[in-house]
């Protein structure tokens, strides 16, 4: 250890901020099954990203593209879903040209990640590479280079999701730093797949994080309020050894999750101020900490971790018989969606993939239950099911109409098998949970 | 023959079963020439009869003196200033006859008190079933006592509970004689009997003159439960309102067969035998797709069983309907169920075959004595009652017998058969009187 310390007595800090927006569905009630209407509710998913594009991405952007101005040391990354992509496109373009802007700087890294911020990774490679394709060549669409380095959604992980994604080229992907597969080891490293290839593993530190995504502003905090120079002493008191150090957040944080009237926005501000100017702190872009940094170990994730919730698995999105029994009619519908031969109809499910529509009909309680709570626009999760349940049932229907001219004299291929014997993709994963 | 009746609901504002019990009972008693003066909680102006608006009516405290222009023969206090704020009620019309349908023409002219007095009071009720219940039923026997106080009449008649209070306090102003129709009672709603609600009731049982039940199951229960001597209680089954021939509606086809469940979702309607019979069905049948329609306390517990079984695609929830999204259930259903742990009518499974459903009911329903040719279960015998639905939906024969035979049955099941009954227990109770 002493040697690496002399080698590079500078330590590696890396930003990822996560854009995210689902295409929310609007109310659909029973009686709208069957004509033929949308399911999503654009004028609300347009407000709420004009809203947050108020107060969070545009003087957020405004800030980044600034300091980087003053400080070309400075480093970002950014994973911005395709559904988000989308919407900014849509409904305002003026933030997407800054991320543009910030693209140009070089000192800004895009991630990949599925195009609909989707949990296809945990039922169907090849579901999953389609949309990792999409969302790279979004990525290089908009900002002109591919990605090559992965975060799945909500940092869903396992030692085989690593195979997917270094399968599909990809050099390195997040995954959360918790204790359970550190086992008293320093998260602040650069990691290395058990045995994909030479897929770079990139832990987030959570707790430093956490500090500024979740406690902020949380007066009850001890630490609170959080300065720049007590997150930087935090920093600087781990062991030299710790070359590298991923904080991973909602972009949200700044100005949303944490409004503005908290100083969030000035707190970044001076953060990236102070650490470009920090003699031993650089800032890297996620595939810089991978061609600057040695691996040492591996770590191996058996079973799948994510980001989300305090058990840090799959439960946030599949922990209850209502988000599994509706993840698996959706996926049941993957076969006849494909079969009708109707791009927009494929796009439709894909957008009901996406994992925010499982995890508003989560029914944590306690604090985990207030941040699902935070994020739905359901007044209950049964509420969000139901809701849900519609929409699969109207896009049957729609399967079922676009089928129909192909097999008239037959009976309808839509026929489910028995129930009972129905092969159940979802159960193969409840053990995880 | 003038009649002081007292409901909580009334077409088209129902939640349930007692509105459209009233709604039918009413306009046939007054077909026959009976007066009745018809308290609700709440009017709303759009009902089809001429309703007396227990928020309008004005308590002077101390005296609970209504106050009316019409009843200008009342000594008005004079410290009392009359302003007179129209209430906006008309003289109702049914259709050409409406001088032979008058209830009464109530065109009150609310007064309210001066700013000195201060003391008189209006009760705006909701109308509903909310968390103020047991105080809007109190109140509601204010406004009764006003009434009793300064109108007159032959008899007292009390539907449910809820108005058992104001039956009770209008007889003891008037000396009229009392009836209350049984309609429910407690043992019929809830698995936890209320003692609050159970102590209203047999107060109102014991203090009544004599007591309507909507079935011989219902008699039974009042004597068993209640202690009330079999002779007090007279059996009047409900009727059904005929039906326009109504225009065939759109409505979602799912599947090859739809089977419906409307109620409120509680343990009195047995929500989930239904369930476990629908999956013994789909084992068979798997494109049968199932409509819960309602909503209640035992909602969330539904879903969440039909999730565990995997079946989430396969049922709907529809939530609370209103009156012409019924019609639409109705017409797209092939088969009624109502397992009913208790159910002392079962108004639905009449408006189900007066739609052309065949209906399964379950022998514990007050219906199945009207009805000797419906298809009746145990509530408990969840094989027996999926058997009986594939044979239903299985043998077109077996469902045009039980269509065709229903609709038969249903010829003598009139509320005019019902008002006879009631009439003649009015002008006896009014001649002993």
């Amino acid at each position: 250890m002493s040697s690496l310390q002399r080698i590079n007595p500078m330590r590696s800090l890396n930003l990822y901020f996560q854009v995210h927006q689902p295409r929310r569905l609007r109310g659909l009630s029973f009686f709208d099954i069957g004509k033929n209407e949308t399911y999503f509710d654009d004028a609300l998913n347009e407000r709420i990203i004009c809203e947050v594009a108020r107060r969070c991405y545009w003087p957020a952007n405004l800030l980044l593209l600034k300091l980087i101005q003053r400080y070309p040391q400075v480093r970002i990354t950014f994973s911005i879903s395709g559904s988000a992509l989308e919407q900014l496109e849509k409904f305002c373009p003026a933030v997407l040209e800054s991320f543009r802007m910030l693209a140009s700087t070089k000192s800004v890294e895009f991630l990949g990640e599925t195009y609909y911020h989707s949990l296809c990774s945990l039922v169907d490679p090849l579901e999953f590479a389609d949309q990792v394709t999409k969302h790279s060549d979004a990525i290089e669409r908009l900002f002109g280079v591919k990605p090559t380095v992965f975060r799945n959604t909500e940092l869903i992980y396992s030692d085989h999701l690593g195979e997917l994604v270094q399968q599909l080229g990809f050099k390195g992907v997040y995954l959360d730093g918790i204790q359970k597969i550190l086992r008293q080891r320093s998260p602040n490293r650069l990691y290395a797949h058990p045995y994909a290839g030479d897929l770079k593993l990139l832990l987030r530190n959570y707790r430093l994080s956490d500090d500024i995504a979740f406690r902020f502003s949380d007066m009850s905090w001890e630490e609170h309020p959080l300065t720049v120079s007590k997150f930087l002493y935090w920093i600087e008191q781990y062991p030299s050894h710790d070359q590298l150090i991923n904080l991973g957040m909602d972009y949200e944080t700044f100005g949303e999750h944490q409004k503005s009237e908290t100083g969030v926005l000035r707190f970044l501000d001076d953060l990236l101020t102070a650490i470009a100017r920090h003699k031993k702190i650089e800032m890297v872009t996620a595939s810089e900490a991978i061609q600057r940094l040695a691996t040492e170990e591996c770590i191996s994730v058996p079973t799948h971790i994510s980001w989300a919730d305090r058990e840090r698995n799959l439960s946030a999105w599949l922990g209850n018989d209502m988000q599994r029994d509706a993840f698996r009619s959706m996926n049941k519908l993957k076969k006849d969606v494909i079969d009708t031969g109707r791009p927009s109809l494929l796009n439709t499910w894909r957008h009901l993939q996406t994992s925010d529509h499982f995890y508003y009909m989560s029914t944590k309680k306690h604090d985990d239950g207030k941040v699902h709570e935070y994020f739905s626009h359901y007044s209950s999760p049964y509420e969000a099911f139901m809701n849900y349940m519609n929409a699969i049932a109207d896009l049957e229907h729609k399967i079922l109409k676009a089928q129909k001219p192909l097999e008239k004299n037959q009976p309808s291929q839509h026929v489910v098998k028995e129930i009972s014997a129905m092969n159940n993709i979802v159960e193969k994963f409840s053990h995880l949970i | 023959m003038k009649v002081l009746m007292f409901g909580w609901e009334f077409p088209p504002h129902i939640s349930g079963g007692l509105g459209t019990a009233c709604y039918g009972l009413t306009k046939a008693l007054v077909n026959r020439g009976t007066q009745i003066l018809f308290v609700v909680p709440r009017a709303f102006g759009d009902e089809e009869m001429n309703l007396i608006d227990a928020s309008e009516i004005l308590i002077s405290e101390p005296d609970k003196m209504v106050l009316t222009n019409l009843n200008a023969h009342i000594d008005t206090p004079a410290r009392l200033e009359v302003i007179g704020v129209p209430s906006g009620i008309k003289p109702y019309t049914f259709g050409s006859q409406s001088q032979l349908y008058a209830i009464e023409n109530w065109s009150y002219e609310i007064q309210s008190a001066t700013q000195e007095i201060g003391k008189a009071k209006k009760y705006k009720f909701s109308g509903t079933y909310g968390s103020q219940l047991l105080e809007e039923v109190i109140s509601y026997s204010e406004v009764a006592v006003a009434l009793a106080k300064h109108h007159s009449f032959d008899v007292i008649h009390a539907h449910d509970w809820l108005t058992y209070q104001a039956g009770i306090k209008a007889k003891e102003v008037s000396g009229k004689p009392l009836v209350m129709h049984v309609h429910a009672t407690e043992f019929d709603r809830a698995a936890q009997i209320d003692p609050q609600v159970y102590a209203i009731e047999r107060e109102g049982f014991e203090k009544a003159d004599r007591i309507v039940a909507v079935s011989d199951r219902t008699k039974r229960i009042l004597v068993s439960r209640y202690g009330i001597p079999q002779e007090k209680i007279s059996v009047v089954h409900n009727g059904i309102v005929a039906k326009k021939k109504q225009a065939a509606v759109s409505a979602p086809r799912l599947g090859k067969k739809i089977v419906s469940f409307l109620g409120r979702i509680t343990y009195q309607k047995g929500p989930h035998y239904f369930v476990e019979a629908a999956r013994k069905v789909l084992l068979h049948l798997p494109d049968v797709h199932f409509v819960m329609a309602g909503s209640g306390d035992l909602l969330p517990a539904v879903i969440e069983r039909v999730a565990q079984l995997r079946l989430s695609s396969r049922f709907h929830f529809t939530g609370f309907l209103k009156g012409s999204q019924v019609d639409k259930i109705w017409s797209m259903s092939d088969l009624y169920v109502m397992p009913s742990v208790s159910e002392p009518f079962g108004l639905a499974s009449l408006e189900a075959i007066q739609s052309g459903v065949p209906v399964i009911i379950s022998k514990q329903s007050g219906v199945a004595e009207v009805m000797p040719h419906a298809i009746a279960v145990n509530f408990w015998e969840v094989d027996r009652l999926a058997n009986a639905m594939l044979h239903v939906l299985r043998r077109p024969s077996l469902s045009n017998t039980l269509r065709k035979n229903s609709k038969q049955s249903l010829k003598q099941i009139t509320w005019e058969t019902a008002a006879i009954k009631i009439n003649h227990l009015y002008h006896e109770l009014a001649s002993k009187n």
